[in-house]
């Protein structure tokens, strides 16, 4: 029993004495789900402190036979791609359930067990070394989430919570069978020795069996990630779930299937993976862009951050299959600060939420002068997501775009058209919510300038700020500035875009030896025999 | 040479769980006159302890494997598989009988009697080796069936049932009992070890050995409700007294199953080629037909009766992989089939009220609300239906296709597993109206649980989840039992 493993027990536990508590007492439900949370967080830095970073294999392993027959391990270990993930969802969990502490007054032991659930699910999915097993946790992790967006969620949450599941379902089951079909071939679920014989020869795939079975997982994940045109449950579900559901949700979960991508994909079958990269960058740019595009005639905030995660997911897709290391090491860092700064966003808008009850932007405006602390978190978080430099999502962008260019310099350069677009959206968002007169629908006495001053927030900002004063007076005390519970979500989230964008090297060094390895099992086809045995060149990578 | 009918004690022995469950049933058919009005209760206590005597019995019988008179049964460990499967379920019909026929005013000694014959029959179908006695089990088991279905006889809708589960049946079995006699013709025999070699030699009509399969697998499949002979199913599960539907959907079937693959991977296991194809459109057919179907239900009892045709196909689908991974698959799948179809059911028989007024599945909105440890009792029944992993359900389905492929079944797999798919929808609506909507005027007026259906609830969902998360000693069980004595 190592570390690894207490951190996966923990939850799980929590989750089951979570739902002994005693109805009537919802504050120790938080309390407790709290505790656990911050305790699984606090043991995932044993971790990072413990994690050797020289090495590409994995760590902190547990492996014994779970079911006898057909063989079927419990394998959990992490490496360098998986120890930031893990560390993601241990990272937000406590904040997803601080910012629900007064938002969910129904049914309050349910939410946070449920929560407990969703990170023993995720942790599991990014820990685990057998294909069974992060099957099982990877279809575990649905489970609360349905719930959490069918029973907490807004007025459409029962169809957006359907068309979850079955969506994720739809792809997962195809998935099943190629991992069932492998284990055939192989006789074992084992990803380490399945990997080793298909790189080998050792299962010999035709052209075509290779390329079903790389669509099979690559449909999972894609629809998971989501790849545009797999897209459309996301804006639902961001939409209808509560604030810690969108959250987990678009930090942790979407990167399920570019972990997906990443760890099964490229190495088992890297043939079809180069063959299909073509239509896949297509469509990754086409997510970006249309992404992009959406987001930017949004009247719903959080539709609008939902639709700037398919843009932003799309880099990472078009990172994973450029196929070198610049691409792959800003696909993998993107997918970890767009977790912080999108989590920080719909943390942000359920901030905006409980105050006021609404999410469409035109409900909006002037908030900066009642609320001038929300106000900077809420510009930093959106100077981060749009990548501006300094802040961490620019460095997973540049990255990509980078790795992009060197592949073929068209897939970059319509990609960087999602960068622009991206500060137009946001910055046109935060214009309009933040800037402006306090309440756009109340001021019925500036009503004829109204447009006008639209007009003026495009072009003379600071104008707009002074015209919002004069709503201060009548509805600024119905706006309260972050309270310490608030300060204590968001803060940490600032902080880490900030750390992370100015001090990469704590985080892409592990990430970039790992992705290095990954490429090089790529490289070896099929056709390479005993490759498990041919030294490695290179510092990066270590033969098992 | 006259045969020697004096049995020896191995026969007792190999014949004992049958006896206790016969002597069971009459016995309280002679008690009835003294007891019914002054201890309703005492005939269901009296057939859980026949259940429990008789499952030690086909635990004892296991330990002595072997022919039983004349060969006619057999006693080995896919006869005790089924035997305790059967038995369990049969204790699990008895327990979430007790408020049902409470709040119906309808305790009577010949309830309990017929469930305790149908259950030896049953047995008597898995420890058969002779197609005489399957057909003796199997009659057993349906008659008792046919009445148990019409039990509520002042009842419209359990009286449609009845009938129409006793027409179509009747005329299934007709179809099996010509399947019987054209085997006989064939190779002279109706053992089915004895079939088996003879099919196996070379020189056996094969158009003719092909008819017979395809007339058992016509009397079978309906049993089974197989499609395209599925059609009472939904009619019989939907107008049957609720604990009675939870009985016929999971014990006969089983049982049916039990005999299915006997036969299929005994007699004619020789000729599977001829029959692999027949089975293949039927398991996909089954699955399509009774996950669409289920898509627009709207009684929950309905909708089950589909499901319930649905796992059918799944279970054909191991069973045409025709391999002993297959069998092993279709063993464990009845398994954790036979317990999540229990737990539903009786959280249906708990939510129906007097009359069976509330079977809707809009009757169970709010749940959640009202009784959350019924609603999350559900809710796992609810998910091993769909298949989501740490579920018996799960595991059995993922055992199925793993068979299938190692079959290269690879389009019936793919087919099925998208079918798993669709079916997660009907069920999840199971879950929106539970913890999605709120409590209608059933859920608030409910009782709460009674001890009984407590026990037919709780027991199923740790079923459940051992089956999901620990199946290493009933799959060890299941594979060691699966080569059916080759």
């Amino acid at each position: 029993m190592n570390l690894l493993d207490i951190i996966i027990a923990i939850p799980a536990l929590g989750f089951i004495l979570a739902l002994l508590i005693p109805r009537s007492n919802a504050q120790l439900s938080r309390l407790f789900a709290l505790g656990v949370s911050l305790v699984t967080f606090v043991a995932s830095l044993g971790l990072v402190t413990g994690f050797d970073s020289k090495s590409t294999g994995q760590q902190f392993v547990t492996n014994f036979v779970w079911i006898q027959n057909p063989e079927i391990h419990y394998h959990v270990g992490i490496d360098g791609l998986s120890l930031w993930l893990i560390m993601l969802s241990t990272f937000l969990t406590p904040i997803a359930i601080l910012i629900s502490w007064e938002y969910i007054q129904d049914r309050v032991k349910e939410f946070f067990a449920f929560l407990l659930l969703l990170e023993f699910g995720l942790i599991g999915v990014f820990a685990s070394w057998d294909l069974f097993l992060f099957y099982a946790f990877w279809e575990v992790v649905l489970v609360p989430m349905y719930f959490l967006i069918g029973i907490w969620g807004h007025d459409r949450r029962i169809y957006a919570a359907v068309k979850f599941f079955l969506y994720t379902m739809v792809g997962s089951v195809l998935m099943l069978a190629a991992i069932i079909f492998l284990y055939t071939q192989a006789g074992t679920f084992d990803y380490v020795t399945v990997l080793d014989m298909l790189q080998s020869g050792r299962i010999a795939l035709t052209h075509l069996q290779e390329t079903l079975l790389f669509l099979a997982f690559f449909l999972a994940f894609a629809i998971k990630v989501p790849l545009f045109p797999l897209h459309t449950w996301l804006p639902d579900a961001h939409v209808e779930a509560p604030t810690a559901g969108s959250v987990m949700l678009a930090s942790v979960m979407l990167k399920m299937g570019t972990y997906g991508l990443v760890r099964f994909c490229l190495p088992m079958f890297p043939g079809a993976a180069k063959e299909n990269a073509p239509w896949i960058a297509t469509l990754a740019i086409i997510g970006i862009v249309y992404g992009a595009l959406v987001a930017m005639v949004q009247p719903n905030m959080k539709k609008l951050v939902a639709y700037s995660s398919v843009s932003h997911l799309g880099f990472v897709v078009l990172g994973v299959f450029s196929f070198n290391q610049m691409g792959l090491d800003g696909a993998v860092y993107q997918m970890l600060t767009h977790g912080i700064s999108t989590g920080a966003l719909f943390v942000l808008v359920g901030f905006l939420y409980e105050r006021k009850h609404s999410l469409a932007i035109k409900d909006y405006g002037g908030i900066a002068t009642v609320a001038p602390w929300l106000s900077i978190i809420f510009l930093i978080t959106t100077f981060a997501s749009i990548g501006l430099p300094t802040l961490s999502n620019f460095v997973g962008e540049f990255l990509v775009l980078q790795g992009a260019a060197i592949r073929s310099f068209s897939w970059a350069a319509f990609a960087a058209l999602g960068v622009i677009l991206s500060a137009c959206y946001m910055l046109w968002m935060y214009q309009r919510v933040f800037f402006g007169t306090v309440d756009g629908v109340e001021v019925a006495d500036s009503h004829g300038g109204h447009g006008g001053h639209d007009d003026a927030h495009a072009a003379h900002g600071h104008d707009a700020h002074a015209a919002g004063d004069h709503g201060h007076d009548s509805h600024g005390h119905g706006f309260p500035d972050l309270n310490l519970r608030e300060w204590a979500c968001v803060l940490p989230l600032v902080a880490m875009m900030v750390w992370m964008g100015m001090y990469s090297q704590s985080f892409l060094p592990v990430v970039s030896a790992q992705n290095a390895h990954i490429l090089d099992t790529t490289r070896k086809g099929p056709q390479a025999s005993n490759v498990n045995i041919t030294p490695v060149p290179g510092g990066n990578a270590h033969a098992r | 040479m006259l045969a020697n009918f004096t049995p020896t004690a191995s026969d007792i022995l190999r014949f004992l769980p049958e006896t206790i469950l016969i002597a069971a049933g009459t016995l309280m058919m002679v008690l009835d006159p003294f007891l019914t009005a002054s201890k309703p209760k005492f005939f269901g206590h009296l057939s859980i302890v026949a259940f429990l005597a008789a499952m030690f019995a086909a635990v004892a019988a296991n330990g002595d494997p072997g022919f039983a008179y004349s060969n006619l049964l057999i006693v080995d460990g896919f006869a005790t598989y089924f035997r305790i499967l059967c038995i369990t379920i049969g204790i699990f019909a008895v327990f979430s009988s007790y408020h049902y026929l409470d709040r119906e005013k309808a305790e009577t000694s010949e309830y309990h009697a017929l469930i305790l014959f149908a259950v030896s029959g049953q047995c008597l179908m898995a420890a058969a080796n002779d197609l005489i006695m399957i057909f003796i089990g199997l009659e057993i088991s349906s008659i008792a069936s046919y009445v148990l279905a019409g039990y509520l006889r002042h009842d419209k809708r359990n009286n449609e049932a009845a009938l129409k589960y006793f027409l179509l049946g009747s005329f299934a079995t007709g179809f099996l009992l010509y399947g019987v006699a054209l085997v006989y013709g064939i190779t002279g025999s109706t053992k089915l070890n004895e079939i088996h070699k003879i099919m196996a030699a070379p020189g056996i009509s094969l158009v003719m050995a092909s008819v017979a399969a395809a007339l058992m697998i016509i009397g079978l499949g309906f049993k089974v409700s197989g499609a395209p002979f599925q059609m009472w199913a939904p009619d019989v599960y939907q107008g049957a007294p609720a604990p009675v539907s939870a009985f016929l959907a999971t014990a006969p079937k089983a049982a049916a199953f039990a005999i299915f693959l006997r036969i299929f991977m005994t007699a004619f296991q020789p000729i599977a080629s001829s029959w692999e194809p027949i089975l293949w459109m039927m398991a996909l057919l089954s699955m399509t037909i009774g996950n669409f179907a289920a898509l627009t239900q709207k009684n929950v009892k309905r909708m089950l009766g589909y499901s319930s045709i649905a796992h059918a196909g799944y279970l054909l689908v191991a069973l045409t992989s025709r391999s002993e991974i297959g069998v092993t698959a279709a063993m464990f799948y009845l398994a954790a089939y036979a317990l999540m179809n229990i737990g539903a059911f009786a959280v249906v028989i708990h939510m129906a009220g007097k009359g069976e007024t509330n079977v809707q599945i809009d009757d169970m909105a709010g749940l959640a609300k009202k009784q959350p440890f019924t609603a999350a009792v559900l809710t796992v029944f609810v998910l091993s239906l769909i298949g989501v992993p740490l579920t018996g359900g799960f595991f059995g389905k993922f055992y199925i296709f793993r068979a299938a492929l190692e079959s290269n079944l690879v389009w019936l797999a793919v087919l099925g597993l998208l079918n798993s798919a669709v079916a997660a929808y009907y069920y999840l609506r199971l879950l929106v109206v539970m913890y999605m909507h709120e409590p209608s005027e059933a859920t608030e007026a409910l009782e709460p649980l009674t001890p009984g259906l407590r026990v037919a609830l709780v027991l199923p969902a740790i079923g459940t989840f051992i089956l999901g998360i620990l199946p290493g000693f009933v799959l060890n069980f299941a594979r060691d039992a699966a080569s059916l004595g080759k």
